[in-house]
């Protein structure tokens, strides 16, 4: 299966330093959650934006979602800060 | 009518309320939120999420239309560097009643803040910026229509 892309927005996004990024499929049982700690355990500006789950929100191709959905087959996942709009 | 637009131009609010008008509901509600200049802010970068922003506005406005009696939904959020004074976010709603107008608009704003893919930075005059963190009380709001 083709890889997952990864996007990220605001201090997420400013912590990492990319907008978005293409990574190996995670297994079929993985998480949002299991995603997050995975990318975090390389440290650095990733270990910054990851480090706390609490502090994050997520979407699974392009709808909001708990952390502990399951990616499955989706394209894309996004990772960021609670949003502030409106 | 259903309109929504993100966009990083700005808007023309006599315009918008005048096509909801012509709706002839008899009664138009709106929300313009404005930059606010607070604290030495000299400008709000507003960031979004494409590929989802313009999906998940119809969703809410959807929502608005299937529990208000609505003749006419008008959203537009603007994202990009926008400075104080300057509109960010405008609601908008026209029905035949005035309850249903007034309580769609506070709806629709609610949810804008909690369920619309936009991150606000603020930029201060000394350089200094800070990401906007979000507010329990604008939460609580949102989840307050879904009880």
């Amino acid at each position: 299966m083709a890889d997952l892309t990864i996007v990220y927005f605001a201090w997420v996004r400013e912590a990492i330093g990319r907008d978005q990024e293409q990574v190996a499929r995670p297994a079929p049982t993985a998480s949002v959650a299991d995603l997050v700690a995975t990318l975090a355990t390389r440290g650095g500006g990733y270990a910054e934006a990851l480090g706390d789950p609490a502090r994050l929100r997520a979407a699974i191709d392009q709808r909001f979602v708990p952390l502990d959905s399951l990616i499955g087959d989706a394209r894309e996942v996004a990772l960021f800060p609670p949003v502030t709009g409106g | 009518m259903k309109r929504v637009a993100i966009q990083a131009a700005d808007f023309d609010v006599a315009a918008e309320l005048a096509a909801l008008e012509a709706l002839g509901g008899g009664g138009v509600a709106s929300f313009t939120g404005v930059v606010r200049g607070d604290g030495g802010l000299v400008a709000l970068e507003l960031e979004h999420y494409p590929a989802m922003t313009q999906a998940q506005v119809h969703r809410i406005v959807d929502e608005a239309l299937a529990r208000w009696p609505l003749l006419g939904v008008s959203v537009i959020h603007r994202f990009g560097r926008l400075e104080p004074g300057a509109r960010i976010v405008f609601v908008g709603t026209a029905s035949r009643h005035r309850t249903a107008a007034l309580e769609s608009c506070a709806f629709l704003i609610d949810w804008m803040k909690s369920d619309a893919p936009f991150w606000k930075k603020e930029h201060f005059a000394g350089g200094e910026t800070q990401w906007v963190a979000a507010r329990a009380e604008d939460e609580a709001k949102a989840q307050g229509w879904k009880s």
